[in-house]
């Protein structure tokens, strides 16, 4: 009797402990799926990249399992930071926004994961023709995609109808530097505070040098001869160099040494400065705060000339996935939401069209809602990415890429030694040709102990 | 005579204390009013005295999640400041009281880890926090901040001690209490005020520390990583952050508010015995 008990119960056991089982299995099942993933994600502060994380909610309705969380960092401190993180593969961020001037050094790195081969070529609803040609071409690395275009810029001149009509001058949409000295004589306006022109003189290479390089490029000078000899010094870059300091100078804003796109942008939206030359994005900016009577007087044009035309910079952020991300996945899908057509769409109606992420596609440019509220800059910014080509930035030609920088490593401290030399030119404790002379001696040395040149 | 000369003294003293307290106190009274102000007006020049106050700023921080990052800083602030006081008092003690063989190397070698400038040491300590997993966590940040104030807190509390009469000393000895009824019962409450002034130092600055922060933290943070969320690329900013960095002075106001007696009673202690 007692056996087919025992036996009863062994039997019942066993599904007791199947069932059990099962059900443990379902309900872990059941937690793994209601585990949402967390993407960290490091951000540049920005209005665009504010609107995004504002409307973030959407992103949450397409895909429920993923949260994000963000890291918002301004732009100086956003570098170091992912940098740390992607150099020690410490893993921390699944999402990073890093510039065009990382992107090829990075990939090169393996830092980075290789979108177009992972994920873009299969993920055909991200339309990756749609990119403009020139930003895609600054997020890649030997033709591959390593990031996607959060938005591109170019440079621009942004100057003041009303005062140009008072002084009878008339700026043509592709203005010269000589043009532009020119006019900045004759609408400095010491007595009611009014500089000619706003141009960066702070250090820095993201900084001051932007605007400068894009000069010298203009008039014909490089940095680098195909050889890596610094070439500062030679007749045009130099010319280009002491044009800059001088118009600053004489008739830039007050202590412009001091000064970056913040001040400048503060200047020109308080009237303060007839003219300012610098990003395509701060367009949307400029007339949301500039004050009632510089509001309705803000002209655009093309990026000077001097010899080489098509001269404004060339910048992009890009959304980037860290190989240590555990979550490529997950991450891809914020990416490629953040970047489509669709969200452009989505932030342009609820967060309005100036703060659209601009220059990272042409269906951006053909919705209607956007040309109609762009419609001053729009085409100008479009003219000016599209003139500007990063891998042939000069005259002369070159053994690097990049417009208003120079992609290698070492360029950061070359320019952000030079760039303090040239605010020492700037506040007139040296003069442009001593600035040039001591950054050139130490270009050779950082070059020479890089091993670019004996 | 002497009353004389104290009485022409004493008005142009006040006023000079006054004229230093307004120089001191414009910068954050400039601060405040430029809160209240759109980024436009915070930029005008000339300087805008009055304008319509708008709160658009204080709304924008608290809807930027401005709580967790409040949370880690008060956390880390308090904790820290605790470990620094419970660790420090027994080191003063025993470099001061009852001193420890070689106590003159082992003061200065707490003060000495202070001399190399924080930014030479960041990469190791990176390195080992993400070794030990402590990366972006509230932990991090107050291991570091105990460290980095408890040099300090052992000096300014070895000081207070030294100026304890020798006779309190022999009296405990005569009475026969232990070391530990000692520095408990009798010396803490004789140091009471430099007790407080010490840990409101070693809070303000671990409130207020910024760059151990945003090397060793990203999502879990502290207000001053908070803070440099708004320095945005593209837009006028100023009373954006005028408006966060008030609001983060507050808790340290009324700090040194709640302090102030025990405060300026630590700062002159042993001037007059």
């Amino acid at each position: 009797m007692s056996k087919p008990i025992r036996r009863s119960t062994f039997v019942g056991a066993r599904a007791y402990s199947l069932a059990f089982s099962v059900s443990l299995g379902l309900l872990l099942a059941q937690a793994v799926q209601a585990e949402p993933i967390t993407l960290t994600v490091a951000l540049a502060a920005n209005p665009q990249m504010e609107t995004a994380a504002k409307l973030i909610d959407n992103f949450y309705a397409k895909y429920p399992d993923i949260k994000v969380k963000f890291q918002t960092l301004p732009e100086n401190q956003l570098r170091p930071t992912v940098l740390k993180d992607v150099a020690t593969k410490s893993g921390q961020f699944d999402v990073v926004m890093i510039g065009a001037y990382e992107v090829p050094l990075w990939a090169q790195k393996g830092w980075i994961t290789n979108l177009s081969k992972e994920f873009v070529a299969k993920d055909t609803e991200w339309k990756s023709d749609d990119l403009l040609t020139p930003i895609r071409d600054l997020v890649s690395y030997k033709g591959d995609m390593f990031a996607t275009p959060f938005y591109g810029s170019s440079s621009f001149m942004f100057y003041r109808k009303d005062l140009f009509q008072k002084a009878g001058l008339n700026m043509p949409e592709q203005p010269t530097w000589d043009q532009v000295a020119d006019f900045a004589a004759k609408l400095d306006d010491k007595s009611k505070n009014i500089s000619g022109i706003c141009l960066r003189g702070i250090p820095g290479w993201g900084q001051s040098l932007a605007p400068l390089t894009t000069v010298i490029n203009t008039f014909g000078g490089r940095w680098f001869d195909e050889k890596w000899e610094p070439q500062l010094s030679s007749p045009k870059s130099k010319e280009a160099i002491n044009f800059y300091v001088k118009l600053l100078k004489e008739h830039g804003q007050q202590d412009a040494a001091k000064d970056g796109w913040q001040e400048c942008l503060q200047l020109f939206t308080q009237g303060k400065t007839a003219m300012w030359y610098d990003d395509t994005v701060f367009a949307g900016p400029v007339i949301d705060q500039a004050n009632a009577e510089v509001k309705n007087n803000v002209g655009f044009a093309l990026a000077p000339i001097k010899e080489k035309p098509g001269s404004g910079w060339l910048w992009a952020w890009g959304l980037s996935i860290p190989t240590t991300s555990k979550h490529q996945d997950a991450a891809w899908k914020l990416v490629a939401w953040l970047t489509s057509q669709e969200y452009i769409k989505l932030a342009g109606e609820k967060a309005g069209w100036g703060t659209v992420p601009p220059g990272s596609r042409q269906s951006t440019y053909k919705l209607s809602a956007y040309e109609a509220a762009t419609k001053d800059y729009a085409d100008l910014t479009l003219k000016s990415i599209n003139a500007a080509n990063p891998l042939k930035p000069t005259v002369d030609p070159v053994p690097y890429t990049g417009v208003q920088y120079v992609t290698i490593p070492e360029f950061e401290q070359i320019g952000d030694f030079t760039s303090q030399q040239l605010a020492g030119a700037i506040s007139g404790q040296m003069s442009a040709d001593d600035a040039i002379k001591a950054s050139e001696t130490k270009i050779k040395e950082i070059m020479e102990d890089a091993g670019y040149i004996k | 005579m002497n009353r004389r000369r104290s009485s022409i003294i004493d008005p142009l003293l006040t006023v000079l204390t006054w004229v230093g307290t307004l120089v001191m106190f414009t910068p954050i009274a400039w601060m405040i009013l430029t809160s209240f102000k759109t980024e436009e007006d915070a930029v005008s020049y000339p300087p805008k005295l009055f304008f319509s106050p708008t709160l658009d700023h204080y709304r924008r921080i608290f809807e930027n999640d401005f709580a967790s990052f409040a949370t880690v800083s008060i956390l880390v602030t308090v904790i820290s400041t605790a470990i620094v006081i419970v660790l420090a008092v027994p080191a003063a003690f025993a470099l001061t009281v009852r001193p420890v063989p070689k106590w003159r190397d082992v003061l200065f070698f707490f003060i000495s880890t202070k001399m190399m400038p924080i930014a030479a040491g960041i990469v190791p300590i990176y390195l080992v926090a993400r070794a030990f997993d402590l990366l972006n966590t509230s932990t991090v940040l107050v291991i570091v901040y105990t460290s980095m104030n408890l040099p300090l807190a052992i000096w300014m509390i070895r000081s207070f001690m030294v100026e304890i009469p020798r006779d309190v000393f022999d009296a405990v000895a005569v009475d026969g209490a232990g070391r530990i009824r000692e520095m408990v019962q009798i010396i803490v409450p004789l140091i009471k005020p430099g007790l407080a002034s010490t840990a409101l130092l070693c809070a303000i600055f671990a409130w207020n520390e910024f760059f151990l922060a945003v090397n060793l933290t990203t999502t879990v943070s502290t207000l001053p990583v908070f803070l440099q969320k708004f320095l945005s690329f593209g837009k006028l900013y100023t009373a954006q952050v005028a408006a966060v960095a008030t609001l983060i002075n507050i808790p340290v106001v009324i700090a040194g508010w709640l302090a102030q007696k025990s405060l300026t009673r630590g700062l002159t202690f042993g001037a007059v015995k």
